[in-house]
């Protein structure tokens, strides 16, 4: 008798939990090329996220607003603690910053086309900001990068608000890049950098370290415009009370707060997963830090990292937040991923919903690339028609869901609208597991 | 000349009175009293205008300048000149950390010594330093010229893109990526016209250059003990 004798039971092969058959790719990829996994987009990995929270609704003891009858207002004003023009938007979601390089002009005239058309903001990234990207962009944020690729005080002036960055959630603690596949000639201008190198952006900015530092760099691009724009520290949610709690002091009028599942255009896959906080950890930290500082609402929260539907926007907001940001959502309105590319994809090893080799600059939706051809297939103005679309459709979900938990502005909504469906969840959010009056950490419960 | 004094004068009011000035105005020569370690002193500049601080200033002094000259006849504080554009920038004493940090265009002229990270990223600013440069200086330097007529710290060129450097004295250690190159006629003709516009006498023939190896340009394992 052998072990294969049909006669006997089989053992039924089993694949391991921890050598799984993407881990044993990955470890066979790197064996044969010696190099770290680089990729765009954010952390895939399953995290605690806004889809283990529900709102309660209305009930007795709350009454709920008319659907279509009574208003619930979306409007959100950031920048009031000392910039003399605050930026005004229609809706308290915001296009977050990518840069000209990582995307194609197409794709940044098609963001700035959108966002304008539904009343909100668009952001430049590290890469300087663009003409099309400028002319497109009724309120566009300029960011302030550690690379200062293209930073001129011209541009400065010509933003409507300032982003420090000092990370971000795909990567905190990391610097960009771009591979020389998406170092073209314009690229390469605006960035002072020889053409098809892969480019290094620093991790920490050149000229300061640490918050007693920011405050004066702060003061420096304050005068350098008058006084005249918000200034926005952008930081990756690592330690949100403490990053929340310095920026104030530093002086920000905003601070944005980047969770792990807010996307990249290139960084190792390793830093994407591995490093940082999912968003829905960082929320309620961040805004105990601006109510420890009487700053709530003084200085505005913009979080972002996996917001993708207006009960997304709706649950960030309950938790505190002032206004969200989306990235890699407004990518896929553009066309990103689409399943009419996926013949494509598959030429590329790969397939729709998980292209993410943005760094390669072969995107066949002509969205994160250099190339005019593919660059061409993407027209800006379907594309920001979309874009509008989606962020019109975000809005009014938000809305129907404040209206029927009572509220009559965004801003209304709030931690009691809410509870978890799991203990982690719970926990993050600090709102009720279902069916109860506890969460993990609640004070005065011991536990 | 105008004379703006700090010790009565806001810091506001300073910057916004200087930054009004037009490529046309008549005010060309400005005095600024009484800086007494004060930040961000005649920052975002663009016009034709002399401006000198009596004194020693704080951090970012003259950031973003265009096309003005400011003199700081005391010393200067961490990230002087950050992003200029153009003009010069000229300091009497030392800098500290950062000089000319991510610099675009127009001259630094340092009379003292520079502290670490001078020219850090540099994207065409040319920089002339009389005396020492500290550690990790041109680190990620991409384009421009820092001249050195003294020493250079520990790392230079870290990480060096098409940055040139040039030191007359010794140089500690050199960063990832960057050697020693061949002095060429063409860059000895750089060099003597940065030194005359700085208003430095010295040999360009006692200089040695340095310049990136571009061997960590595009990644290669074979050269991941660099990164």
């Amino acid at each position: 008798m052998t072990t294969h004798d049909k006669r006997i039971p089989q053992t039924v092969p089993i694949q391991s939990a921890t050598f799984t058959n993407p881990i044993n790719a990955e470890i066979r990829r790197a064996a044969a090329t010696g190099i770290y996994d680089i990729r765009g987009g954010g952390a895939k990995r399953k995290v605690p996220h806004f889809d283990d929270l529900l709102f309660l609704g209305a009930s007795i003891s709350r009454y709920p607003l008319e659907g279509y009858r009574e208003k619930c207002d979306t409007r959100v004003t950031l920048g009031t603690r000392f910039a003399k023009t605050p930026i005004e938007l229609d809706i308290p979601i915001t296009i977050a910053g990518m840069s000209f390089g990582a995307l194609s002009a197409q794709a940044k005239e098609a963001l700035g086309r959108g966002a304008s058309a539904a009343g909100t903001s668009t952001t430049t990234g590290d890469g300087g900001m663009t003409p099309e990207e400028r002319g497109h962009s009724t309120k566009l944020v300029y960011q302030y990068l550690p690379s200062r690729y293209g930073m001129n005080p011209d541009d400065l002036r010509r933003a409507d608000a300032i982003e420090i960055v000092v990370g971000q959630g795909a990567k905190p603690g990391g610097g960009g890049m771009l591979l020389g596949q998406k170092i073209s000639d314009r690229v390469a201008e605006m960035r002072t950098l020889p053409k098809g190198i892969d480019q290094r952006s620093a991790c920490r900015h050149p000229d300061w370290t640490g918050p007693d530092d920011l405050e004066i760099k702060i003061l420096e691009l304050r005068e350098i415009t008058g006084w005249r724009v918000p200034i926005y520290v952008k930081v990756g949610g690592t330690r949100p009370y403490y990053d929340t709690a310095l920026a104030v002091k530093a002086g920000a009028d905003v601070v944005v707060l980047d969770g792990m599942q807010g996307g990249t255009a290139a960084t190792q896959d390793v830093f994407i997963e591995n490093v940082g906080l999912p968003i829905l950890a960082c929320i309620r930290p961040a805004v105990r830090a601006l109510q420890d500082l009487g700053m709530h609402r003084e200085v505005q929260l913009i979080v972002s990292g996996g917001i993708r539907t207006g009960a997304d926007v709706a649950k960030a907001m309950a938790l505190g937040a002032d206004a969200v940001a989306i990235g890699t959502a407004a990518l896929i309105a553009l066309g990103d991923n689409d399943p009419k590319w996926e013949a494509e994809y598959q030429a590329l090893g790969t397939t729709t919903g998980a292209y993410d080799d943005w760094h390669e600059g072969r995107d066949p939706a002509g969205i994160t690339t250099q190339d005019p051809e593919l660059a061409a297939r993407l027209d800006p103005v379907e594309a920001g028609r979309r874009l509008r679309n989606y962020l019109k459709v975000m809005t009014l979900e938000a809305q129907t869901i404040a209206r029927a938990c009572g509220h009559n502005h965004l801003h209304n909504l709030e931690p009691e609208d809410l509870c978890a469906l799991t203990m982690e969840a719970a926990a993050m959010a600090q709102v009720p597991l279902a069916g109860t009056d506890w969460y993990p950490g609640k004070p005065g419960t011991g536990y | 000349m105008q004379t703006i004094d700090l010790a009565t004068t806001p810091l506001r009011e300073m910057n916004a009175t200087l930054q009004a000035q037009a490529d046309q105005t008549n005010a060309t020569s400005w005095d600024i009293l009484n800086p007494r370690g004060a930040h961000a002193i005649a920052v975002g500049l663009d016009a034709p205008i002399e401006v000198t601080v009596r004194g020693s200033t704080g951090y970012y002094c003259a950031g973003m300048n265009k096309q003005a000259t400011v003199h700081v006849t005391g010393s200067a504080g961490p990230g002087v000149a950050e992003n200029m554009m153009s003009g010069t920038v000229i300091i009497d004493g030392d800098a500290s950390q950062y000089a000319g940090a991510t610099g675009r265009g127009g001259l630094l002229v340092i009379k003292g010594n520079a502290s670490s990270r001078c020219g850090i990223s540099m994207k065409g600013i040319d920089i002339v330093v009389q005396g020492n440069i500290g550690h990790m200086s041109a680190f990620m330097g991409q384009a421009g010229n820092l001249v050195v007529c003294g020493d250079a710290g520990d790392a230079l060129g870290d990480s060096l893109y098409e940055a040139r450097l040039f030191v007359r004295g010794s140089v500690k250690s050199l960063g990832a990526d960057c050697i020693e190159k061949e002095m060429r006629p063409e860059h000895l003709e750089i060099l003597r016209d940065l030194l005359t516009r700085a208003g430095i006498e010295a040999d360009p023939q006692e200089f040695r250059r340095y310049g990136s190896a571009r061997k960590l340009y595009n990644f290669d394992i074979d050269n991941a003990a660099a990164y």
